[in-house]
């Protein structure tokens, strides 16, 4: 049994706030850059939002970041170190923290890139910089979870298994949110129907990780902390979400002139159901370990 | 450097008498929570940013009666941060705002510090609190400013019965040593030191004479006592399995499908045209 004696960090909505946004700034890019070295010329409009979207939300996530620091204005501190006589540049390897700084800024940079070109102020980026862009994505994306883990905290350090399911679930919540606002700018329907495949296979992936989380917590005597009174309301809900996404992955096979239109019906209430799921499973793993 | 100081705290002799807490809170300057009454003698309740030394009163009174001296009623412990000499706190920290010092110790610069409460989550020991006033976070520093001018902290200084020595590391482990020798000869088998060597966190220079094993005194036991950054490669190679699922399956999902025409090619070559 794993044993714990340490104070929460008091992360609350703020930080949950920035690791669901984080996993879609980083997912709406890999699966734009997914679209554009795999997908057709149709799929140019979602294409064209998934690079638009990142960039807003690293703002906000900068946002959320700086706020919930207890000195807002030294949150450069992350980046330069202020020790007298040790000048110089933070960067602490083996600290998700301080990686995560760097990623998200330099993330931010390429987002910027993306923007432009969405806005089509830009060509096309070259698929080494789109390529190099979704890694920094598919980091940032992740490195919330392993952030967490790397603590003392109940919960969080007693698994491997947050990384991976804070990656899968932001993949999830970004093919659900441009299968959505896909129709807004008039995307094409193969493409949203791909995406809810796509999301389908997320959140098996997703639904894989929450069940190693169970098993690793389980196996260091903690799981009772995170299945109790709330959060297993909450687990419940998260579960469910999963549901119709899953579905979409298995619905894909018949898509066909009429199955497309169907999938468009439910294309609205699906998004916002696993997108919601996105946000309950993050508020569950950060509050169950600390309150 | 200077040479290494620190904290042997024996907890066979506390008293409970929280001269320690006193005389930290008026060398440091702070104010204290508010008091809460507890099931307790204990009204401190936690280490945090305005606790710097909490007496710990660990409550063994059996429930059902007994004979005169059969058993211990109350363990006691002041407890403060250990001054790891592989600190959570450190390891974690992103602005590099703790530090070493030339004594040895573990200190936080709290012009350094932005707040972020990583080192909260980190340290095993809950020794670290966050302030509202300041917006930053707050622990022992060893009285650091005592160390310089070649004070004695103001704990061990105001300790009555010697329950909190200060010195020189080696001479404290020696002095523990003694100790607990003739504790156990006594017949107080369960008698040990926490932290002494480099089992704990690569030593505490804050480290303990304990009645009880670690846990009774809310204190991880080796096994248990583990840097957060064990969990880097766990953590990274989850994220990195799901990536790459993640992205063979979004590929899958997302390739140009049998609908599009034979010429209808990858939306970048398109657009290059
Ligand atoms: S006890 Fe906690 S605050 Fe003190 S040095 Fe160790 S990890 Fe840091
Ligand atoms: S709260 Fe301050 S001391 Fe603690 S990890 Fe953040 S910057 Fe470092």
């Amino acid at each position: 049994m794993a044993q714990h004696f340490v104070h929460p960090p008091n992360w609350t909505w703020y930080i949950v706030s920035y690791f669901f946004l984080a996993g879609l700034a980083g997912g709406s890019y890999v699966l734009a850059t997914i679209l554009r070295l795999w997908g057709s010329q149709r799929d140019e409009a979602v294409i064209r939002l998934g690079y638009l979207i990142p960039l807003p939300l690293c703002v906000l996530c900068a946002i959320f970041l700086t706020i919930d620091l207890g000195r807002p204005l030294a949150f450069w501190h992350m980046l330069i170190n202020t020790t007298p006589g040790n000048g110089g540049l933070n960067f602490k390897y083996w600290s998700p923290m301080s990686v995560g700084v760097w990623a998200l800024s330099i993330f931010g940079l390429f987002s910027l890139l993306a923007f432009f070109e969405g806005l089509g102020r830009l060509r096309p980026m070259p698929s080494a910089v789109t390529i190099v862009g979704s890694f920094f994505g598919l980091f940032l994306a992740g490195y919330t979870g392993v952030l967490l883990s790397v603590s003392n905290q109940p919960l969080w350090s007693d698994t491997y298994a947050l990384g991976g399911l804070f990656l899968a679930s932001g993949l999830s919540g970004s093919a659900a949110l441009l299968a959505w606002l896909g129709h807004y700018v008039n995307g094409d329907p193969s493409t949203e129907a791909r995406l809810g495949a796509a999301d389908g296979y997320f959140a098996i992936l997703e639904l894989l990780f929450i069940l190693a989380f169970f098993v690793t917590v389980a196996m260091a005597g903690t799981i009772g902390r995170t299945l109790s009174g709330i959060w297993v309301v909450l687990w419940i809900l998260v579960l469910a979400s999963l549901i119709p996404a899953i579905r979409g992955a298995f619905a894909r096979t018949t898509i066909s002139g009429g199955g497309t239109a169907a999938l468009a019906q439910t294309a609205i209430v699906m998004p916002i159901i696993v997108l919601i799921g996105v946000f309950l499973m993050r508020i569950v793993v950060v509050f169950s370990a600390q309150f | 450097m200077a040479d290494q100081v620190g904290f042997f705290t024996d907890t066979s002799v506390c008293i409970g008498c929280k001269a320690c807490e006193v005389a930290c809170k008026e060398w440091n300057g702070l104010a204290g929570d508010p008091p809460e009454f507890r099931d307790s003698f204990d009204n401190t309740g936690q280490l945090d940013a305005e606790n710097w030394r909490h007496v710990k009163f660990i409550d063994l009174v059996p429930d059902a009666p007994t004979v005169v001296g059969n058993g211990q009623a109350w363990l006691l412990m002041s407890d403060i941060c250990k001054h790891c000499e592989h600190a959570s706190c450190m390891e974690v920290c992103p602005t590099n705002a703790i530090i070493k010092t030339e004594f040895d110790t573990v200190f936080i610069q709290p012009d350094v510090c932005n707040g972020c409460r990583n080192c909260i989550s980190a340290c095993p020991y809950a020794a670290i609190g966050f302030s509202k006033d300041t917006g930053v976070v707050h622990k022992c520093t060893f009285c650091y400013d005592r160390l310089q001018n070649d004070l004695t902290p103001a704990c061990a200084k105001a300790c009555p019965t010697q329950s909190i020595q200060f010195g020189k590391l080696d001479d404290l482990r020696t002095r523990a040593d003694a100790r607990v020798a003739a504790l156990q000869a006594q017949g107080y088998s369960q008698a040990q030191l926490y932290g002494r060597d480099d089992k704990i966190y690569g030593g505490l220079h804050a480290f303990f004479l304990l009645m009880a094993k670690p846990e009774v005194y809310n204190l991880p036991n080796e096994q248990n006592a583990g840097l957060p950054r064990r969990n880097n490669r766990g953590g990274y190679l989850g994220a990195l399995f799901a990536a790459a699922i993640g992205v063979i399956a979004g590929a899958v999902a997302l390739r140009r499908g049998a609908q599009d025409s034979p010429n209808d090619r990858g939306a970048g070559e398109a657009e290059k045209k």
